[in-house]
């Protein structure tokens, strides 16, 4: 969390950015300065495929109030298919998730490709905003209590 | 063991330091577990930079290292040699992007120096995990894919095999030569396209190390760099290329005429063909579709008349598999459908043309031997070339095509060259910044063409007065006068741009290379590595990169060769050892990562009961390492330890 | 005169089984004039329209295209913009209406020729308009900016539909070219000029009469005939008729029904043939 000046609640979120889209993709955003805000922390992975469910609620759980899973657009992927893998885990992910009573906001899987830097600027915002609105997860206390 | 971890926040200049409080960064740094030394610096990047980081890593036996700097897309290479220099190996180390994913996004120096903290906080605990890793080293096949036999992909294929490299350069149509061999006169310098592209285009008809495989295609392309195999489609020309001679009696002799692509429509061509004299190959082509036999089962008169019996209608395609270790893709572009302007009328009126119709109706080989004339017959007395046709419009391409201005320039030119018309150039800008186009500008304002700037608006037939009977009307605003001019011309040329070839989406997929917004393929980087693509090995080259003209097209082919000599002659290429690895122990034989990997890398071995990962197929993409349920795979340098222990930082 | 594109309108629509129901409270729409001074007050007044209709859960159908490019274009960026779509939605609250994006705007022609087609509509005909030769006149809003009900250059609806009804739609090249609209009002030169372009044009290719689809374009075009006549020395005689009132000509219903010999340029000449049959 945020300490200092502002008050208002900054939302914690862990990105898991494939190396060949996604990544170049949040690069180019900064490369040409675009501004958003700077909630997502990225974490660079070689494909969408790689990225574990749960990895996703191990941060839930140690105190991230949301998470972005970030790929190549289908039929794009690097390795051909790792992104497709992603999208059948995600989906029951997802399920979980929402028995966990986590709401869905908190946890996207977007296709950003190596030219979309203003698109991940974009999906960054939009996700901050959404998951501020909410208010922070409190895993401990909501979900596993 | 306990780790020494040495941690550098680099200042980037102020592109860093601007938004982030990198000294503060440091001290926080320097108090995470095992960070024994925390430095913030200008420019670590630098000789003195990397220089502080050896010896620290000599003096204060640093066993890991992290830099908190700029993308690891731009720095990695750089700081893993530094780091391996000072003898340590370069897999412990870890670099932060503090810059194009922090400074850069962020004008809020609190909240970009927080994030920054827990970038640099999560690379640290990452860090600890980093395993010292060897590189693979593959042996570097030196033949070489071209794809595409334009001017582009001939340069290219010359300059590699004049080195003494085999080259396979494979071309889509039955000729190579691309979209230069429909041209007449090539600006500045007026040149005809054919007399400059045709000795080319023989060289590499008899170059003994180039394999010209045309009328085929790429259908498949797998493995990685240095070890690359392309599965290649020939489509059968029913004339077998060995005993062909070219002495072209077939097409004499052929009774059918349809017409001729190659003349956009304009001309015509025999069943039996070569799209234009000197073809290379200049083995000719049947067109299936129409030749009477493939369609009534009757004529073969080709087949009658061949004195080598080189006909051949029992061809069939056929695949066939080549070894490379490189490949260059310069498969060109597509020009802008001008019918979806419907304000410009083309396909409606008929004398409102494309720009490469006119370059076939001034060609001396093409259907009207060279004389600009109407469709009725008649030479036009007056000629509009409107500007930006489908280019620098957010209803169509946004960018700018870059070769009108000056194509437009020479088509006045002819037009004045050889007929009396009157010219009137309807432009927006004028863009001519190449050697010796300005020149060629200043030269047409003196032939006697009229420049109107402003985008035409509409060209109709419908006359508001007499003098506009029977004529095509160009509606334009002159922004220069502030008026709205309507002038009746008898032919329009369509200035139209150059967007991405319609088939790019498949050949991207094949080659797994990116495209940019606009539809042309993705440079590794616009700047420092224009020819280049994320895909190691894999290069572009020419205008399906971008819109281009001759020149930079012959310099990309060539900056491509240039790249792609480098690689062959390092022998070995390095591979990031990125694979994933079974631990047999805790395989317990479920066979769930086996039908998950692209690669086919995996397999089951019956009689241990666990699976198998071959090193040499695996790319390392980390989809088995996510989804084996006993956590029996790990993926060398992105283990389950390494990401949770960021991920915990992060969210910590 | 736009009375009897009203009447006619409902008449024509009520035999093809077209069920119209007033919108409820509904609200002018700004058309072109408002959406120029104050675009996003004239979106909203838009979406209140569209929020009612949704209500209702009914696709909007309109006569006017002005109407319909000024729903069409709330429509379409309420859709693709989210800052926008948000304060259109606050605004909408302040009055306890709310708006999905869920409703079709339609134009009438569109409706009848692609959703009655053609079969329905010949099966009505009592009366075939042979040799009426007509100048389809679109005018320049139905199909553009988005070029979705029709061609944007070169519309052909209403010459189909014309056919249908055994009429004999001429080439007119200038179709879906400007009237001028309200520049009527503040800049009379020129759109007596458009108007003269669009009167020789259909002229020249014969046309007895223009069938309009948009009020605004019917009344520059009859209105003004004479001032055009005055001001180019031109001798136009050529009388406007909505394409509700050819098509009710069509169907048998009579002249005073259809509001035919209510217009300012007579149509009394062109329609000889089929006027008594018709009273």
């Amino acid at each position: 969390m945020v300490i200092g000046l502002s008050t208002r609640f900054e939302p914690k979120i862990v990105g898991f950015l494939c190396r060949w889209c996604a990544y170049t993709g949040a690069d180019l955003a900064g490369t040409s300065r675009i501004k958003y805000p700077p909630n997502v922390t990225p974490i660079r992975v070689n494909c969408s495929g790689r990225v574990d469910p749960t990895f996703v609620l191990k941060a839930l759980a140690s105190g991230a109030d949301g998470v972005l899973i970030a790929g190549c657009h289908p039929g794009d992927c690097h390795y051909t298919s790792g992104n497709v893998k992603t999208i059948r885990r995600f989906k029951l992910l997802q399920r979980m998730l929402n028995q966990f009573g986590v709401e869905k906001e908190r946890v996207r899987l977007e296709w950003v490709s190596a030219s979309e830097g203003e698109r991940y600027a974009r999906i960054v915002e939009s996700m901050t905003k959404e998951i501020r609105s909410l208010g922070p997860l409190e895993w401990k206390t909501k979900v596993e209590a | 063991m306990v780790e020494k971890i040495g941690v550098y926040i680099c200042h980037c200049g102020t592109n860093i330091a601007r938004t982030v409080d990198c000294k503060a960064v440091a001290g926080y740094a320097l108090g995470l577990p095992n960070v024994v030394v925390a430095r913030d610096y200008l420019y670590t990047c630098s000789d003195p930079g990397q220089e502080m980081i050896k010896n620290d890593i000599r003096e204060s036996g640093l066993t890991r290292v992290v830099v908190a700097s700029c993308s690891p897309l731009m720095h990695e290479t750089t700081f893993r040699r530094a780091v391996a220099d000072a003898g340590l190996n370069p897999f412990l180390f870890q670099m932060a992007n503090i810059r194009e994913q922090c400074s850069w996004i962020s004008e809020n120096r609190e909240l970009a120096t927080t994030r920054a903290k827990a970038i640099v906080g999560a690379a640290v605990m990452r860090v600890e995990f980093n395993e010292p890793l060897e590189v693979q080293k593959v042996p570097m096949n030196p033949n070489v894919l071209i794809v595409g036999g334009g001017i582009a992909g001939i340069e290219a294929a010359l300059q590699i095999a004049d080195s003494g490299k085999r080259v396979y350069l494979v071309e889509k149509e039955p000729t190579i030569g691309g979209y230069m061999a429909r041209f007449d006169k090539t600006f500045p310098t007026l040149d005809c396209a054919a007399c400059i592209l045709t000795p080319k285009m023989v060289s590499v008809g008899q170059h003994p190390n180039i394999e010209l495989l045309s009328y085929s295609d790429v259908t498949d392309f797998s493995g990685y760099v240095g070890n690359f195999t392309a599965r290649i489609r020939r489509r059968p020309r029913y004339v077998d290329e060995e005993k062909c001679t070219g002495c072209g009696q077939c097409e004499q002799k052929c009774p059918l005429s349809v017409l001729s692509e190659f003349d956009c429509g304009l001309g015509k061509r025999k069943a039996i063909y070569r799209p234009f004299p000197q073809a290379v190959p200049s083995t000719p082509v049947i067109d299936r579709e129409h030749c009477l036999f493939f369609t009534k089962g009757v004529c073969r008169v080709c087949e009658k008349f061949c004195p080598r019996g080189a006909i051949n209608f029992e061809q069939k395609e056929r695949f066939i598999d080549v070894q490379v270790g490189s490949a260059i893709i310069a498969t060109g572009f597509d020009l802008f459908d001008a019918s979806r302007v419907k304000e410009y009328g083309y396909g409606k009126f008929p004398n409102v043309i494309t720009s490469l119709e006119f370059e076939r109706l001034t060609h001396a080989s093409g259907p009207t031997v060279g004389k600009i004339v109407l469709k009725n017959g008649r030479t036009p007395e007056s000629v509009a070339v409107v500007h930006c046709v489908g280019s620098r419009d957010n209803n169509y391409n946004e960018y700018c095509s870059r070769v009108c201005c000056m194509y437009s320039l020479k088509i006045a030119h002819l037009v004045r060259e050889k007929t009396d018309a009157k010219v009137y150039e309807f432009y927006i800008d004028m863009r001519a910044a190449g050697k010796g186009y300005e020149e060629f500008y200043k030269r047409l304002l003196r032939e006697d063409v009229t420049f109107s700037r402003g985008r035409v608006a509409e060209i109709t037939d419908v006359a508001q007065n007499s003098s506009e009977n029977g004529k095509l009307i160009v509606v334009a605003e002159d922004t220069l006068l502030s008026i709205v001019k309507r002038i009746p011309v008898d032919m329009v040329i369509l200035s139209v741009g150059l967007e991405a070839r319609r088939d790019a989406l498949q050949v991207a997929h094949i080659f797994r290379i990116s495209r940019s917004k606009d539809g042309f393929f993705l440079e590794k980087h616009p700047k420092l590595a224009p020819v280049s693509t994320a895909g190691d090995g894999i290069f572009i080259a020419g205008s399906c990169q971008g819109p281009k003209d001759i020149p930079d097209s012959v310099a990309q082919g060539a900056a491509a060769a240039a790249n792609v000599l480098s690689l062959i002659d390092r022998k070995e290429v390095e591979l990031e050892p990125t694979i994933a690895l079974i631990d047999e122990d805790s395989c317990s034989g479920c066979k769930i990562c086996i039908g998950l990997c692209p690669y086919n890398a995996i397999s089951f071995d019956e009689p241990s009961g666990h699976a198998v990962i071959t090193g040499a197929l695996c790319k390392g993409c980390g989809v088995c390492v996510a989804a084996c349920p006993s956590g029996a795979i790990e993926q060398q340098n992105f283990t389950n330890r390494q990401l949770t222990a960021e991920v915990e930082a992060i969210c910590a | 005169m736009n009375k009897a594109y009203d009447r006619s309108a409902r008449l024509v629509s009520r035999l093809l089984n077209i069920d119209l129901a007033e919108l409820d409270d509904w609200n002018c729409c700004g058309a072109s004039a408002y959406i120029s001074i104050h675009e996003l007050k004239a979106h909203l007044l838009s979406a209140r329209n569209l929020s009612i209709a949704e209500k209702k859960k009914k696709d909007l159908v309109v006569v006017c295209p002005a109407c319909f490019t000024t729903l069409s274009k709330t429509n379409h960026y309420l859709a693709e913009d989210r800052k926008f779509r948000r304060t259109i939605s606050t605004a909408l609250k302040s009055a306890n209406l709310e708006y999905w994006g869920g409703v079709k705007v339609r134009h009438l022609l569109d409706v009848i020729v692609k959703d009655i087609g053609e079969n329905e509509v010949k099966s009505r005909v009592k009366r075939k308009l042979s040799g009426l030769r007509v100048a389809p006149y679109y005018g320049c809003q139905l199909t553009r900016p988005f070029g979705e009900v029709d061609d944007t250059q070169f519309p052909m609806m209403l010459d189909t539909l014309l056919s249908w009804i055994g009429a004999q739609p001429v080439s007119f090249p200038l179709k879906a070219k400007c009237c001028g609209g309200l520049l009527m009002m503040t800049s009379e030169e020129v759109a007596l000029g458009l108007n003269k372009n669009l009167l020789d044009c259909a002229a020249q290719n014969g046309a007895e009469c223009i069938a309009t689809i948009c009020p605004l374009c019917h009344m520059n075009i009859e209105t003004y005939q004479g001032d055009v006549n005055k001001r180019f020395g031109t001798n136009f005689h050529i009388p406007a008729l909505y394409f509700t009132q050819l098509m009710g000509l069509a169907f048998g219903f009579s002249r005073k029904e259809l509001g035919i010999d209510e217009e300012m340029v007579s149509s009394r000449v062109a329609l000889e043939k089929y006027l008594e049959a018709a009273s």
